[in-house]
């Protein structure tokens, strides 16, 4: 005769094995806490960081700003390449900060996309206007020469139109210290 | 508005679970049946599911008119969005989906304790108090990490859309059903708790916890299955299972309430498999849990891209430390003290289903290390991706000697039996995988795990009737009935697993409109691509026409999709079933222009044998728990009416006694307590 599952109880043998599930159950959390603490890289970075802007040339977006070459960005004068939409509610999150920055003498090209003049004019006088510049890109094409995989992402680029760095997600309160640097760097 | 009504209805449900809680608690430390603090755990565990139902049904209106003030309805849904997408969107997003998850939750609790009566209070108690423990972690974690109902301080003027791999309407139903499935496990834990810390692991629990387990695991199977079909036709790569860390999610929790299946059933008949019957209750739950830790937090990478927040992951892993650490520890002290159930044989029924939870718990544990193995070697800075070469071996060397002992198990008798009683039987069983591993090497050369499995599958579907042999039909019961439909239907399913995996034909070709391509006997043309838009997105649609052997031809349109709010692609194939399995076309992307000068678009079609028998498998195995509750319930409420029947005519033959004694009948009886 066997017992199938209730080996004798009393021994302490026995009763120590009850106890491996809690070690296993320790070790897992450990090692979870452990990797929930690590920063983790989810996003797409864009293989175009360091190389030379694309050649493109953009209509405007809206009939308040004037539209967008690459010319534009090989003036001698570091720039940040905006890339959002009105559809865009994180980019509603980062207009204030975007602000910031062009108070603190950054200039902004914007690119939207996939966007209605009317839609950009209304975003524009609702969250404010810190753009140049505004290209419109219909089909997303620019954005993916760009490496850039959604909205908004925003890219340094130099004085001689090469892309130095590339911000994705919304730009928040702390990241406008590290732009602005960004900025006085590719000088 | 309608949103407040939501947010307050989940705090009044939280304040509820506390006081659930303490006063199942308290009454534990009072004397005797209940005492006067049960009396509020039964009402507050059914208010509460009210409330969490409301808060829920609040959301879904929420989403439904698209109300873009509410923070979560404007980053996961679209006023252009269709309707029944806007619904779904729901709880395609974190908060929605854990606020389902915990009105399910709370919905169960509410069931148990309004309806379940045959247990003894005090344990009754327990199991609400461990119910509403558990319930408040989560409204905590919803609350303070999670709020789906938090506004915008202004409303968005348009929503950001949902990813568009999630409108489908296979999303529409399997995440609910898993829920369900998964949080119907919590019941099972909390009354294992109940039971343990009570020390009441007896038969009478068993067969309380029986309806439960069998409940969570028809709506684990099927939002198993549905999931399967809805990853084999959305995702467009012609694979039905990806030992993907949110498929192995649903996975572990299913295997562990199978094998807790078992051990309850064997617990209720024959009273053995105490000290397992706990164990498990509290595995399943915890893969449970266990799983939406790994979903909701992040922790791993998956092709179910959910978004990460390190503050929920470590919330939630504070949360599976309290509940599963808590249980284990419990278990761990109280197990040496469940004395020990009946004896039986190694060559008994009971025999076979200890073998077989065993097996269950190795592939639960291979899985599980396989889930987590990526996160052990992160730790060390290595990227490693687990997948089929390890799971599939692996899990074989337990499946084979399982479904060996599955097809044998249901004809040995309880206690002890002899092998060579059933001699004969073994012998058809045996010849039968044997002829068909012959056929199928003579048939061509194949791998060695799909002939296995066809081997298995014919033996185990003609064993799975044979408990039917020699029985009248109309005698068997209900319960017997639902055996043999979930063990035939496993048979099924893994015909349909063995024959994709062994029959299973391709053809990638890049392909001008009018070019013909010839896969097995089906003979494939594609005879245009044309764009074509939808209410959010573009696409590129070709038109297949597939003919097998001369016949009409069919036309399939697979399309090419682009999405726009995100901005995404996504592939949508064209299916032809047909009896003997599934014709399954996807287009890509275009492949540059021919030497004819014609644009050369990517086409890539599979021809699989009988694939659909791993989803009507599923579905049968369903089919089967659901006519296993109907005879317990059936049974159950049987043996209640002829108790009601018994106490009445005892109270009649009290009343008779007392008027031929002259007293007066109807006086103030005592009420009796709850």
């Amino acid at each position: 005769m066997i017992t199938g599952d209730q080996p004798s109880m009393k021994s302490p043998l026995n009763r120590a094995w009850f106890w491996v599930p809690v070690a296993l159950f320790v070790g897992f959390a450990v090692l979870a806490g452990f990797m929930l603490t690590q920063p983790k890289d989810q996003f797409v970075k864009s293989q175009m960081v360091g190389q030379p802007l694309p050649e493109f040339a953009l209509r405007p977006a809206t009939p308040d700003r004037p539209g967008v070459t690459i010319e534009h960005f090989r003036d001698g004068k570091p720039k940040l390449l905006n890339v959002w939409a009105s559809w865009c509610l994180p980019c509603i999150a980062e207009a204030p900060h975007l602000e910031e920055l062009q108070e603190s003498g950054a200039e902004i090209i914007g690119i939207a996309i996939r966007d209605r003049p009317e839609d950009v004019t209304n975003f524009l006088n609702r969250y404010g206007n810190p753009y140049t510049r505004i290209g419109a890109d219909d089909m997303s094409a620019i954005q993916l020469e760009l490496g850039s995989s959604g909205v908004p992402e925003t890219f340094v680029i130099d004085g001689e139109g090469r892309i130095v760095h590339q911000h994705i997600g919304d730009i928040r309160a702390d990241d406008v210290p590290m732009l602005l640097a960004k900025l006085q760097e590719a000088r | 508005m309608i949103a407040e009504i939501g947010h307050a209805a989940l705090w009044l449900a939280a304040a509820l679970a506390v006081l659930q809680m303490a006063s199942g608690a308290l009454a534990l430390r009072q004397s005797g049946e209940g005492g006067n603090f049960a009396v509020y755990a039964r009402p507050a565990a059914v208010v509460q599911a009210f409330l969490a139902i409301i808060a829920f049904a609040s959301l879904l209106y929420s989403f439904a008119i698209t109300d873009l003030s509410v923070k979560l309805v404007a980053t996961n849904s679209h006023s252009m969005k269709p309707f029944i997408y806007k619904l779904t969107g729901t709880w395609g997003n974190h908060e929605g989906s854990m606020l389902l998850w915990v009105a399910v939750l709370a919905a169960s609790g509410g069931l148990l304790a309004f309806a379940e009566r045959r247990l003894p209070e005090r344990t009754m108690s327990a199991t609400l108090a461990v119910q509403g423990f558990v319930a408040i972690g989560f409204y905590v974690f919803l609350l303070l990490s999670s709020n789906p109902f938090e506004r915008l301080p202004v409303p968005a003027v348009e929503g950001i859309g949902l990813n568009p791999l999630l409108q489908d309407i296979g999303l529409a139903v399997h995440p609910p059903t898993l829920y369900v499935g998964y949080v119907g496990l919590s019941v099972a834990f909390s009354l294992a708790m109940g039971a343990l810390i009570t020390r009441q692991v007896n038969p009478n629990f068993a067969k309380v916890m029986r309806p439960w387990v069998l409940g969570a695991w028809v709506f684990l199977t099927l939002g198993i299955t549905a999931g399967s079909y809805w990853a084999y036709y959305e995702l467009g790569w012609g694979g039905w299972w990806f030992w993907d860390p949110v498929e192995n999610a649903s996975l572990m929790p299913w295997l562990a309430a199978t094998a807790l299946l078992h051990s309850v059933s064997v617990l209720a008949a024959r009273d053995a498999l105490r000290t397992w019957t706990i164990m498990l209750g509290v595995v399943a739950f915890s893969m449970s849990m266990l799983g939406t830790f790994l979903v909701r937090s992040g922790v791993l990478t998956s092709v179910h891209a959910f978004a990460v927040d390190p503050e929920r992951g470590t919330l939630l892993l504070a949360l599976l430390g309290l509940y599963i650490g808590g249980s284990l520890v419990i278990f761990a002290m109280r197990a040496s003290s469940i004395a020990e159930g009946t004896r039986f044989t190694a060559t008994s029924r009971e025999g076979a289903l200890v073998f077989n939870n065993v097996m269950l718990s190795a592939i639960l544990a291979i899985v599980l290390l396989g889930t987590l193995y990526p996160l052990l070697t992160e730790a060390f800075d290595v990227r490693v991706s687990v997948g089929p070469p390890y799971y599939n071996p692996a899990g074989a060397i337990f499946a084979i000697p399982m479904f060996m002992v599955m097809a044998v198990g249901p004809l040995l008798r309880w206690k002890d039996d002899s092998p060579a009683r059933i001699q004969p039987q073994l012998a058809i069983l045996g010849s039968i995988a044997l002829l068909i591993i012959a056929l199928v090497v003579v048939l061509g050369d194949y791998p060695l795990l799909p002939i296995l499995g066809l081997a298995l599958a014919g033996a185990l579907g003609v064993a799975a009737l044979l408990p039917l042999k020699g029985r009248k039909l109309s005698r068997v019961p209900v319960a017997t009935w639902g055996m043999v439909l979930a063990h035939f239907g496993v048979a099924v399913s893994l015909f349909g697993m063995a024959s994709e995996g062994a029959f299973s034909q391709e053809r990638l070709a890049a392909v001008a409109p009018g070019g013909v391509e010839q896969l097995g006997d089906w003979q494939i043309e594609l005879t245009s691509v044309d764009p074509v838009s939808g209410p959010n997105w573009t696409a590129i649609e070709a038109q297949i026409a597939v003919s097998r052997a001369g016949a009409e031809p069919t036309i399939l349109s697979p399309q090419a999709r682009n999405f726009w709010a995100p901005a995404q692609a996504t592939s949508e194939s064209a299916l032809l079933t047909t009896w003997d399995g599934q014709l399954y076309a996807v287009i890509g992307d275009a492949a540059g222009v021919g030497p004819d000068g014609q644009q050369r678009w990517q086409l890539r079609v599979w021809w699989k044998p009988f694939v659909t028998f791993i989803w009507y498998g599923g579905l049968l195995i369903a089919l089967g728990g659901v006519v296993s509750i109907a005879g317990r319930v059936r049974v159950d409420l049987k043996q209640r009416k002829a108790a009601r029947i018994r106490g009445e005519r005892r109270e009649d033959e009290a009343a008779l006694a007392g008027e031929a004694r002259g007293e007066p009948s109807g006086g103030p009886l005592p009420q009796p307590a709850e």
